[in-house]
């Protein structure tokens, strides 16, 4: 009974060789914080920055997981998802800024340096909460989702689809980069927030907060990888598919389209906050140019050029492109956005199915 | 089976000062099979729409049992049990035949059932029925985009009978078909008609000699004559406007 339920097999590559390939990449990924712990002169030590930067990418590679989740099964080009993923990064921001306590620049005992600095008296209402854990961890999700939701809703019902859509979301976040740049929105201006101390008790410029965090966001991809291929999977997998192809035919079908894109529209925004908040710990800073329109398209550059509607081609997408632009901006940091452009013309052009077009035959 | 089905009253539409529908009226019986036949822009497919919930009209009233088709989307009208084919085929190239069928059964269409939903072996019996009544059983696993042109209109029907509707709304099913392949599209919708209301929009009047069904000829947006195929062939009317031609 499953034989003609199953997935046209990806040919030539073979479904077992790619599980095996991904599970060998996971495995060197597990090991770079323990090679990290070896001696410096020993061959196979990995830097600090090795560690970090592979890191930071994994987080990028959550991202893209979302954006291919709503892209490339459900058709919702979303330009914005750098929004949700900045806002996860934001929550969790405030909460390593009420852990500096009293060790801030002016010393003083609840207040952030920013607020003592603009003449604050008091936290402002939406600061509380912000010191424990838990609940930045829940507004990294929560407030992402409940923006998507709202802005998803409203469009979804309208039947706004296609590239009003998708400007939609670039000017939603555009309107949250000018406000974040504000210094009366309490959110530290266009400094943001940095000189974070510690997180869950560890000090963040040490060894083992280094790998803690690894460790966080290589569980953190496993799980949004496990959540996303099993809605992909499943017959809400194939309604997506559907919705992408010829929506108003779902809906002759008797499908409530509108719940179904704001379902994965939601769930991919929530999936980017919580990256978002793994992210801003490896990098020690979240300022308002996370907001910026051109991280959004470069995030679905990836997507794009790793291969969307594939799982495995938006992590290959996010990790290639972003060890693409590592190297790059250290040997020609004024080629980058060149590159950039004419990678995403490239694979337009000539690989439409995106690098993981090149290992699987194209299906009947 | 003499409460209607299908209750059409007045029904006007209007587009930009365009009459697309003018005080149409039309009225389909349970288990009824109907032919519409029309020329060009006589207002078919935005019958079709209106009943779907696709367009509002501006006047009239749009009875599907005791419901009221004006005030409803299209997802709730087809939960409700109205099927629709479309002129063009449309269904989900990406997924094969048997996935097109299994997303059209009736079941809890949310997104939540809809992930949690497994296939039990009685809808996976259901759906092997259905590929087996439209001539389909071979091409289970293929993809939707590599049928033939008859083959989507069969899939496009079994999607229709999928959603197990009580009136099914098929148009234009024999658009650039062989002549064996019309055949054999009559006497599927002849099967299907009798546990279930269809109506049928057609150019192509041997197909609907085949049907043996009542006729309803539209022409300008209203209803010019109705009855057996004879009869509207006979109509001084109809032959003016349509068939005279």
């Amino acid at each position: 009974m499953s034989a003609s339920l199953a997935a046209p097999a990806p040919g030539g590559f073979g479904r077992m060789t790619l599980r095996l390939v991904l599970i060998g990449a996971v495995l060197v990924l597990a090991m770079l914080p323990a090679l990290n712990r070896l001696p410096a002169d020993s061959a196979l030590h990995v830097s600090d920055f090795i560690v970090t930067v592979t890191g930071k990418w994994i987080t990028y590679a959550i991202l893209a997981l979302a954006i291919d989740l709503a892209w490339g099964y459900a058709g919702i080009l979303s330009l914005g998802h750098g929004a949700f993923f900045a806002l996860g990064g934001y929550a969790i921001g405030m909460h390593l800024m009420r852990l500096i306590g009293p060790r801030g620049v002016y010393g003083h005992p609840t207040l952030p340096d920013f607020m003592v600095f603009l003449g604050y008296q008091e936290l402002p209402w939406y600061w509380l909460g912000f010191d424990h854990f838990p609940f930045a961890i829940l507004m990294a999700v929560a407030v992402p989702g409940l923006l998507a939701g709202v802005v998803g809703y409203l469009a979804f019902r309208s039947r706004i689809t296609g590239v009003y859509l998708s400007i939609i979301t670039q000017a939603l976040t555009y309107a949250l980069m000018l406000a974040f740049f504000r210094n009366d929105m309490g959110f530290g201006g266009n400094n943001g927030f940095t000189d974070f101390k510690e997180l869950l008790g560890m000090p963040l410029n040490t060894q083992a907060a280094r790998s803690a965090l690894f460790y966080a966001s290589l569980l953190l991809l496993l799980g949004a990888l496990w959540l996303c291929s099993s809605i992909t999977k499943s017959k809400l997998g194939r309604v997506l598919v559907a919705i992408r192809d010829a929506e108003s035919r779902v809906r002759f079908l008797g499908y409530d389209v509108t719940q179904h894109k704001l379902f994965v529209f939601v769930l991919s925004a929530m999936i980017a906050g919580l990256a978002g908040a793994l992210y801003v710990p490896q990098v020690g800073i979240i300022n308002p140019g996370e907001f910026s329109p051109g991280n959004s398209i470069e995030a679905v550059i990836w997507v794009a050029v790793g291969g969307r509607g594939t799982l495995v081609g938006a992590l290959l997408g996010a990790f290639s492109v972003n060890a693409l632009k590592t190297w790059l901006t250290t040997v020609a940091p004024g080629l980058w956005l060149f590159a950039l452009g004419g990678l995403f013309v490239a694979v337009t052009l000539f690989l439409p199915r995106g690098l993981i077009g090149l290992f699987s035959k194209a299906p009947k | 089976m003499s409460e209607p089905v299908l209750y059409l009253d007045g029904v006007s539409v209007v587009f930009d000062g365009f009459r697309a529908l003018n005080n149409l009226s039309l009225i389909v019986d349970a288990g009824e099979l109907r032919a519409i036949i029309g020329p060009n822009g006589a207002g078919k497919t935005t019958m079709m729409d209106v009943i779907t919930g696709k367009t509002r009209p501006t006047a009239g009233v749009v009875r599907f049992r005791e419901h009221d088709l004006t005030k409803l989307d299209e997802a709730t009208i087809a939960n409700l049990g109205i099927g629709r084919k479309f002129q063009k085929p449309t269904m989900f190239d990406a997924l094969t035949v048997f996935e097109n069928l299994e997303l059209a059964l009736k079941a809890p269409r949310g997104p939540l059932a809809c992930l949690r939903w497994t296939l039990t072996g009685e809808a996976h019996r259901r759906i092997e029925g259905v590929m087996e009544e439209v001539g389909l059983a071979s091409r289970s696993g293929d993809r939707a985009a590599i049928l033939s042109h008859g083959q989507r209109q069969w899939l496009e029907i079994g999607m229709l009978l999928m959603q197990d509707p009580e009136l099914l709304l098929v148009d234009e099913p024999v658009a650039g078909m062989t002549d064996q392949e019309t055949e054999h599209t009559a006497a599927l919708l002849v099967r299907i008609a009798g546990e279930r209301s269809v109506v049928v929009v057609e150019h192509d009047l041997e197909f609907v000699r085949a049907l043996g069904s009542k006729v309803t000829v539209l022409c300008e947006g209203s209803m010019l004559s109705e009855g057996s195929i004879d009869h509207v062939q006979n109509d001084p009317r109809v032959i003016e406007v349509y068939l005279g031609r």
